[in-house]
């Protein structure tokens, strides 16, 4: 499978907001203004490969040692640490990127787009480039629908006209339910 | 019994390593917290407003643990007390925080000013400026439509009879709405002047006049009147410099549109506008300006 089907395919068919419903807390939670949308889009695209990057070599440990079923437990730990560590790291050296970053780097630590990905490239036989592409596009992916929806919200907000009844929680439930099914329009391109 | 062994083993190796890894990295990647800094954020009010210039409380309190000489007064949320305690922590003597408010400079109400069209469009000011450059025939005015409303974060603004009016009592002087103000119609004043211009046209007098019923038309008659040297015509529109303005108000007294408001003195909703500004120079409650504008439209006037 070429690299670019690959990221094609998860940025617009799979998507992981929009079609495999994962990393729903944020999407909903963060979507508000724009910029904190992008801040947080960035933050997982990061975060994503970082994972995804440290997570492969380390299944390859377990498949030697026969406890692949440990995937779950260990790959919660090793990402927890990693961005643990990556936020001490980026303080030190990068203080621009990591104010800009802000609170959202902490905020993906239990991010389940982050686990998800790295289980699901394990799961589809990926090689490792394989798997860094496939994350990069996980995180693209997850920062377009964050911006769009976040477009979407400040529409709506804007709008007067909502009935009372479908004010708040309910009206951007139903917008992130259509602009899941206008996702679903992908499907097939890969 | 390896089969359990083994997993434990490992999973408690690798939980070590990672412990053994981050601590290592606390130590290495350790970047020293200005104590100062803390205790001046400690200090200040936590709104994130942005109106000291920063891009919010802990970017102040950061840059000014930095370089103290940039002044502990910047605060107007916190205000004196404020000042006080963040120059305490600091050593160095307070300045005094001139308590800021906002002013919108427009009263072109629903029954004074003139629409172009009927809007049904988002009601946002900055969607209708799109629109042949806004919903009112004055350019200059107040479109009514809130988005100062939206922004406040402390409630402060408000949009009565299809113009923002501001409360002064909630009112810090950050300065948010005049940023969203597509018309720059709002305006950071110090709360002390009581006599202000509500009006932004700088339009000749007789297309003012045409298009709002409370408009300054430049007549320079309030300029003739001070005492003080304060107010100043320019542009087709009086100015107060709230340095030299000492709120007698005699201005508003003579304004024939009704377009300076002193807020000092009750209007009565009978008489025109022009007498009623100073008849009653008792000290006004709360700043009722919206009756107060409300009040006045309803007053013909023929000047």
């Amino acid at each position: 499978m070429s690299y670019f089907s690959i990221l094609l395919g998860i940025i617009l068919v799979n998507n992981y907001v929009l079609a495999q419903f994962l990393g729903i807390c944020p999407f909903l939670g963060v979507s508000k203004k724009l910029d904190s949308a992008v801040g947080m889009g960035v933050a997982v695209i990061f975060v994503m490969v970082l994972a995804t990057a440290v997570t492969w070599p380390i299944q390859q440990l377990l498949n030697r040692f026969e406890i692949g079923y440990l995937q779950t437990i260990v790959f919660i730990l090793v990402i927890a640490a990693l961005v643990q560590f990556v936020e001490m790291a980026l303080k030190k050296f990068i203080p621009s990127l990591h104010k800009a970053l802000g609170v959202y780097l902490p905020l993906i630590t239990t991010n389940c787009a982050v686990l998800g990905v790295c289980i699901s490239n394990i799961d589809d036989g990926y090689t490792y480039l394989q798997s860094l592409v496939n994350s990069l596009g996980a995180g693209i992916g997850f920062l377009l629908a964050m911006v769009i929806f976040s477009g979407m919200r400040r529409k709506i907000e804007d709008n007067t006209d909502v009935p009372r009844a479908f004010q708040g929680v309910p009206i951007t439930m139903t917008a992130a339910a259509l602009l899941s099914l206008a996702f679903m329009g992908f499907g097939g391109l890969v | 019994m390896m089969d359990i062994i083994t997993p434990v083993i490992l999973v408690a190796a690798m939980g070590f390593v990672f412990a053994v890894i981050l601590t290592i990295a606390s130590k290495i990647f350790y970047v020293p917290v200005d104590e100062t800094v803390v205790n001046l954020r400690a200090e200040l009010p936590g709104a994130n407003c942005g109106a000291c210039g920063f891009a919010g409380c802990d970017d102040y309190a950061g840059a000014l643990a930095a370089d103290p000489s940039i002044g502990t007064a910047k605060c107007p949320v916190g205000g004196a007390d404020c000042a006080a305690k963040l120059a305490a922590i600091l050593g160095v003597e307070a300045g005094t925080a001139e308590p800021q408010v906002a002013v919108v400079m427009c009263n072109g109400n629903a029954e004074a000013a003139k629409t172009l069209m009927e809007y049904q469009g988002l009601s946002t000011c900055a969607a209708a400026k799109q629109l042949f450059g806004g919903l009112s025939a004055c350019r200059y005015g107040c479109m009514g439509l809130g988005d100062c409303a939206a922004a406040c974060p402390y409630g402060a603004i408000q949009v009565c009879n299809g113009v923002a009016v501001v409360n002064r009592e909630l009112c810090v002087g950050c300065g948010i709405c005049a940023n969203q103000c597509p018309n720059h119609v709002i305006r950071i004043a110090p709360a002390k002047n009581k006599v202000v211009v509500q009006c932004n046209s700088k339009d000749k007098g007789a297309v003012t006049r045409k298009n709002c019923a409370n408009g300054c038309i430049g007549c320079k008659k309030c300029e003739k009147s001070c005492k003080f040297e304060a107010i100043h015509v320019e542009d087709n529109l009086a100015m107060i410099d709230p340095e030299k303005c000492k709120n007698c108000g005699l201005c508003a007294k003579e304004c024939p549109t009704g377009a300076i408001l002193n807020m000092r003195a009750k209007r009565k909703p009978t008489a025109s506008a022009a007498s009623a500004a100073s008849k009653a120079p008792a000290p006004a409650a709360e700043a009722p300006k919206a009756e107060a504008s409300a009040a006045e439209a309803e007053t013909p006037k023929e000047e």
